[in-house]
C-alpha cells in the first residue's frame, strides 16, 4: 500500500531513528493511557456500567504522584524506577530500528527490575507476587524469542525497520507465531485468567501482589511504565503486518485487544500452573511447526 | 614467544613442586601469592607480545620430551590402576587397565616411525584468550585460597591439613591447562589431559571422607574414559590413517571432515565427559564436596573449559556433518535441562554447577554446528562465563564462611549484613543472564547463529534457547531477590572477609565489568582475526547499531543508582503490609493461645516440574540416544568411507 522504496530509503536515514525514539517517548503514554481509558470504559459497557471518563487513567496517575511519598524501603524506588527506565528504553529500542533480539532482552532486564523492587520489601504479600510475576515472565518469554526468530526468518531481519517494510506480510507466513503472542498477550497485559502476579479486578486473594507494598508515585511510576509497554506490546504485533498492509494490521490488534478484554471479563483467574504449562505448550506447538515448516518455505 | 610458551607451562610446574616442600606458614601464603602474581604476569605479558601476530609455531623437536611425556603418560595410568585398586573402584582399574594398553600399544607402533618434529607447540588468538582465562582467574583463584584453606580448616577440624599437597595440585592444574591450550601435538596434548584429570581428582577427595573419595571417583571415572576415547583417537590417526603428521592438530583440522571426522569426533566425546555434558554431568555437580576454590578453578578457568576448548577447536571439522549435530544436540539437550533443575535446587553451590553445565552446554551445542558465527558465540560464551563463573563461586564462599551455609534461602536480605560482598554477587549474577552483560550477548549470538543451523533442525535449536533462557531468567532472579529481600535492616559487618578474599572478588567484579564493556576490541581484535584463520570469509557479526543499542543499556545501568540519593529523601518508612500487625520487626505474628506464629518466606523451588533426579534421569537418558546414534554414525563413516 505504502511504496516500500521510499518507506525503506526513510527508515535507512539515522534521522528516523532518533524520530522514532521521540515519538514512542513522547506519544506512547498519551495514547497507552487513552487505550487503557478506552477498555476501562468498554469493561464497564460489558459489566453492565457507566465506567470513567476515558482520561481517567491520566487523572489516576496524576493522583497518585499528589500522595504521601511512603515506602517500606527506600530501595524499592530504585528498583521500580530502573523498571519504568528499562521499559522506555526497549520501546524507544524497538521504535528507532535495533536489533530485535537485544529489545526483547532489555524489555526482560526491565521486568527483572520491577520482581527485583517488590523482593526488596521483604514482604511475603510481595514475595509471592514476585515468584508469580517470575513464573508469567517465565511462561512468556520463549514465545517472544521465537517470534522475533520467525520475524527474522521471513524478512531478512532482526532490525524493526527491515521488518516493517517487508514487502509481504510476516503475518502470511508465519499466523502460527501470531496466535501464539496472541495468547501470551494476555499474561503480559496481566488480564485474566492469567492475571497471576497482580491483577486491577476486585478479586484478590493475595491481596496487590506484586504491587502490595507500592503506594503514591511508586506505585505511579509502574503505571505509567504500564502505558509504555501496552504501546510497546502492540508495537511488537504490528511487526507481524508492516508497512505491506498497515491498516489491516491496525484493524487485527484492535481487535485482539478487544478479545483481551472480552477474555478478561468472561474469565476467572487460572492457576499458575496452567498459565505456565499452556504457554510453554502453545510456543512448543506452534512455534515449533511454524519455525520447521518456514525452513521450507524459504 | 618459545620461552614465553615454555615459560608458562614450566613455572607453574616448578612453583608446584615448591609448594610440596614449603611448611604451611606466612612464608608459604607470600610464595603462593607471588607464583600467582608470576603466572598472570606472565599471561599478560605472552598475549600483549603475541597480540595482532596471527599463529605461531614452536618446535621443540627433541626425543627426550617424547619420552617424558611417554613416561608420564605411563606413570598416570599406573596411578589411576593403584589407587582404584586400593580403593576397591574396580571400573575405575578396568578403564585405567585400557588407557595404559592403549599407550603401550601406541608406543610401540609409534617407535618404528619418525615423528616430524615441526610445531609441537603453537599459539594463536583463541590460545591467547585460554592463555588470559587460564592466568587471570587461575592466579586470582589461587590468591583467594590463600585466605580460604586457612578459615577451612578453622572451620573443619576434622579434616587432616593437606594444604601442601593442594597448592602443589593447584599450581600443577595451572601448568597442565596451558599445556592443553599450547599443545599443537596430539600426544602432548593427551598427556596434558591426563594430567587435569588426575588433579580433579586429587582435589575433588581433598577432604578424604568417604562422600568426597566416592565423588572423586565418579569424575576420574568419567574423565578416564574420555582419555581413552582421546587415545583411541590417536590410535586411529597411527594405526588407521597412517601419516604420523596428523598427529599434529593444526595438520588434521587443515585436513578436512573426510579424513579428520572419525578422530574430531572421540576427541569430542572426550571433550563432552570433561566439560560435564550429559550424561556424564554428575560428576561436575559431585565435585562441589571440594573446597570452594576448587570448584571455582573447576569450573571456570580449567577442567571443564579444557573440555569446550578441545569442541571448539574442532568446531570445523563438524561443520555440515551429522556428527557434530549430534555432538550439538548433546550440548543443546544439556543446557536446557540442566537449566531446568537449576531451578529446583536451593544450594548455591548445586545451582553454579549445574548453570556450569547449562552454560557448556551451550557452547558445545554452538561448536557443533562449526559455523563462524557459531564459534563466535563460542568462545564469547567461555569467556564471559569464566569470569562471572569464578567471580560467583568465590562470593559464595566467602558468605559461607561468615553463616557456615551455602544454601540460598539462607542469604536473606544478605545485602544489609554483608553489603559489598552481596552486591558483588548481584553483578556476578547479572553477568549470567542479564543484559547488557556479556553472557547475554553470547545468547544473542548463539540464536543468530543457529537460526542457520543444519536446516532445518535449526528449529529444534531455536526451541532449546528459547525454553532454556526464559528456566535461566527464572533461578537467576530469584536468587538476586532473596539477596535484596530485607525484612528489617541489620547493621553491615565490619570485616565481610579475608583481605586476599576480598582483593580477589574486587578483581573478579572489575574484570567481569570490563569484559562487557569492551566486548566489541574482544571481538574485532581476537575472535574475529582466529576465524579468519581458519580460512573462510567471516560475515558482519556485530553492527555498530548493535553496539550502540548496547552501549545505551550499560550508560543507563551506571548511571542508574544515582537515583538513589533522590530517592532517599522525604520518604515515610512503613512497615509491610501484614493483614493486620506484627508482633515483631521480622514480621512473626500472635497466633491464637497466645503463641508467637513465625513469618518465614521461602523461594519457589516447583519440584514437581524442575526435580533433579526426574530431569538427570531424562538428560541422561536422551543424551545416551543421541550418542548411540553417533556411534552409529562413526561406525558408518569407518566402513564406507563417505562422512555424515
Amino acid at each position: 500500500m505504502i511504496d516500500t522504496a521510499t518507506a525503506s530509503a526513510f527508515f535507512t536515514s539515522g534521522i528516523s531513528q532518533v524520530i522514532g525514539a521521540l515519538l514512542f517517548i513522547l506519544l506512547a503514554p498519551l495514547v497507552g493511557g487513552i487505550i487503557t481509558g478506552l477498555d476501562r470504559k468498554i469493561t464497564a459497557r460489558m459489566q453492565g456500567r457507566v465506567g470513567p471518563p476515558v482520561l481517567q487513567p491520566f487523572y489516576d496517575i496524576k493522583k497518585l504522584f499528589e500522595k504521601e511519598k511512603m515506602v517500606v524501603t527506600t530501595a524499592e524506588n530504585f528498583w521500580v524506577f530502573a523498571y519504568l527506565v528499562f521499559i522506555v528504553i526497549s520501546g524507544m529500542l524497538l521504535f528507532a530500528n535495533s536489533d530485535l533480539l537485544l529489545v526483547i532482552f532489555a524489555l526482560t532486564l526491565a521486568h527483572v527490575f520491577l520482581i527485583l523492587g517488590a523482593y526488596s520489601t521483604g514482604s511475603p504479600y510481595a514475595h509471592v507476587g514476585a515468584e508469580r510475576e517470575l513464573i508469567a515472565l517465565m511462561s512468556v518469554e520463549p514465545m517472544i524469542i521465537v517470534a522475533a526468530v520467525g520475524l527474522y526468518m521471513v524478512t531478512g531481519s532482526f532490525e524493526t525497520y527491515g521488518i516493517i517494510v517487508s514487502s509481504t506480510a510476516p503475518i502470511l507466513l508465519i499466523p502460527c507465531l501470531f496466535i501464539g503472542m496472541v495468547y501470551i498477550l494476555t499474561v503480559k497485559l496481566g488480564k485474566s485468567p492469567f492475571d497471576i502476579a497482580t491483577s486491577h479486578h476486585a478479586h484478590q486473594e493475595l491481596v496487590k501482589g506484586l504491587t502490595t507494598e507500592f503506594s503514591g508515585s511508586t506505585l505511579g511510576m509502574i503505571e505509567i511504565a504500564h502505558l509504555y509497554e501496552l504501546v510497546f506490546l502492540l508495537g511488537f504485533l504490528f511487526l507481524f503486518f508492516g508497512l505491506a498492509a498497515p491498516l489491516i494490521g491496525i484493524v487485527v490488534i484492535a481487535a485482539v485487544y478487544l478479545l483481551e478484554i472480552f477474555i478478561d471479563n468472561a474469565a476467572s483467574r487460572a492457576k499458575w500452573q496452567f498459565v505456565f504449562k499452556g504457554c510453554w505448550a502453545i510456543t512448543l506447538v506452534l512455534g515449533f511447526l511454524n519455525l520447521f515448516a518456514l525452513y521450507f518455505v524459504r | 614467544m618459545l620461552d614465553m610458551l615454555c615459560f608458562l607451562i614450566l613455572f607453574p610446574l616448578i612453583a608446584a613442586l615448591l609448594m610440596l616442600i614449603l611448611p604451611n606458614g606466612n612464608a608459604r601464603d607470600i610464595i603462593v601469592k607471588i607464583a600467582a602474581l608470576i603466572t598472570a604476569a606472565g599471561s599478560v605479558y605472552l598475549f600483549i607480545e603475541t597480540f595482532g601476530k596471527g599463529i605461531r609455531y614452536v618446535s621443540i623437536g627433541n626425543g627426550t620430551v617424547d619420552l617424558i611425556v611417554f613416561v608420564a603418560e605411563l606413570v598416570i595410568a599406573l596411578f589411576i590402576i593403584a589407587i582404584s585398586l586400593k580403593f576397591r573402584k574396580y571400573i575405575v582399574t578396568a578403564l585405567g587397565a585400557i588407557q595404559l594398553a592403549f599407550v603401550l600399544y601406541l608406543e610401540y607402533l609409534m617407535h618404528s616411525g619418525v615423528l616430524p618434529a615441526a610445531g609441537e607447540l603453537f599459539a594463536d588468538e583463541f590460545s591467547m584468550i585460554m592463555t588470559l582465562i587460564i592466568g587471570l582467574i587461575g592466579g586470582i583463584i589461587c590468591v583467594y585460597s590463600v585466605g580460604y584453606m586457612r578459615g577451612y580448616h578453622e572451620m573443619h577440624k576434622d579434616v587432616k591439613d593437606h594444604r601442601k599437597l593442594f597448592f602443589f595440585l593447584i599450581f600443577l592444574f595451572l601448568s597442565a591447562m596451558y599445556g592443553v591450550v599450547y599443545s599443537n601435538n596430539l600426544v602432548w596434548l593427551l598427556m596434558f589431559w591426563e594430567i587435569t584429570s588426575l588433579c580433579s581428582f586429587l582435589l575433588i577427595g581433598y577432604a578424604r571422607d568417604e562422600l568426597s573419595w566416592n565423588n572423586a571417583f565418579r569424575a576420574l571415572m568419567f574423565n578416564v574414559l574420555g582419555g581413552i576415547a582421546f587415545s583411541a583417537a590417536i590410535l586411529y590417526i597411527v594405526a588407521v590413517i597412517g601419516d604420523f603428521g596428523y598427529l599434529f592438530m593444526d595438520k588434521l583440522l587443515a585436513s578436512g571432515s573426510a579424513v579428520a571426522i572419525i578422530p574430531a569426533a572421540l576427541i569430542g566425546f572426550a571433550g563432552l565427559t570433561k566439560s560435564a555434558q550429559y550424561p556424564f554431568s554428575s560428576w561436575l555437580v559431585g565435585a562441589m564436596v571440594a573446597p570452594t576454590p576448587v570448584s571455582a578453578l573447576l569450573h571456570s578457568s580449567t577442567m571443564v573449559k579444557a573440555g569446550v576448548y578441545i569442541i571448539v577447536r574442532f568446531a570445523p571439522i563438524y561443520e555440515m556433518t551429522y556428527t557434530g549435530m549430534a555432538l550439538s544436540l548433546v550440548g543443546g539437550i544439556t543446557f536446557l535441562i540442566a537449566s531446568a533443575v537449576a531451578i529446583g535446587q536451593s544450594n548455591a553451590k548445586k545451582v553454579l554447577a549445574y548453570s556450569t553445565i547449562a552454560n557448556l552446554g551451550l557452547v558445545v551445542a554452538c561448536a557443533g554446528i562449526g559455523t563462524e558465527a557459531a564459534i563466535w558465540a563460542a568462545i564469547l560464551l567461555i569467556i564471559f562465563h569464566a569470569v562471572a563463573k569464578s567471580l560467583l563461586f568465590l562470593s559464595v564462599g566467602s558468605v559461607e564462611h561468615q553463616k557456615h551455609s551455602r544454601d540460598i534461602e539462607d542469604m536473606t536480605g544478605l545485602i544489609s549484613e554483608m553489603p559489598k560482598v552481596s552486591v558483588m554477587m548481584l553483578i556476578g549474577i547479572a553477568g549470567m543472564f542479564l543484559a547488557p552483560f556479556g553472557m547475554l550477548i553470547s545468547k544473542w549470538a548463539a540464536i543468530v547463529a543457529f537460526i542457520d543451523a543444519m536446516k532445518p533442525f535449526g528449529a529444534v535449536y531455536i526451541m532449546i534457547i528459547a525454553f532454556g533462557s526464559a528456566l535461566t531468567v527464572f533461578f537467576w532472579t530469584k536468587w538476586m531477590g532473596k539477596l535484596i529481600e530485607v525484612r528489617h535492616p541489620k547493621t553491615p559487618l565490619a570485616r565481610e572477609a579475608t583481605p586476599q578474599e576480598m582483593f580477589s572478588l574486587y578483581f573478579l567484579t572489575t574484570l567481569t565489568v570490563l569484559a562487557t564493556i569492551f566486548f566489541p576490541l574482544i571481538s574485532y581484535d581476537l575472535i574475529i582475526p582466529y576465524l579468519e584463520s581458519l580460512g573462510s570469509a567471516v560475515p558482519v557479526l556485530l553492527s555498530s547499531g548493535d553496539i550502540i543499542t548496547m552501549f545505551i543499556m550499560t550508560v543507563t545501568i551506571v548511571l542508574l543508582p544515582l537515583s538513589m540519593a533522590y530517592f532517599s529523601n522525604g520518604r515515610t518508612i512503613k512497615g509491610q503490609y501484614m493483614s493486620g500487625r506484627p508482633v515483631d520487626a521480622e514480621l512473626n505474628f500472635s497466633g491464637s493461645l497466645g503463641r508467637t506464629m513465625k513469618t518465614d518466606i521461602s523461594n519457589y523451588y516447583i519440584e514437581e516440574y524442575f526435580g533433579e533426579e526426574k530431569n538427570c534421569r531424562y538428560g541422561i537418558v536422551i543424551s545416551v540416544l543421541i550418542l548411540a546414534v553417533l556411534a552409529a554414525i562413526l561406525v558408518y563413516t569407518f566402513t564406507s568411507g563417505a562422512v555424515l
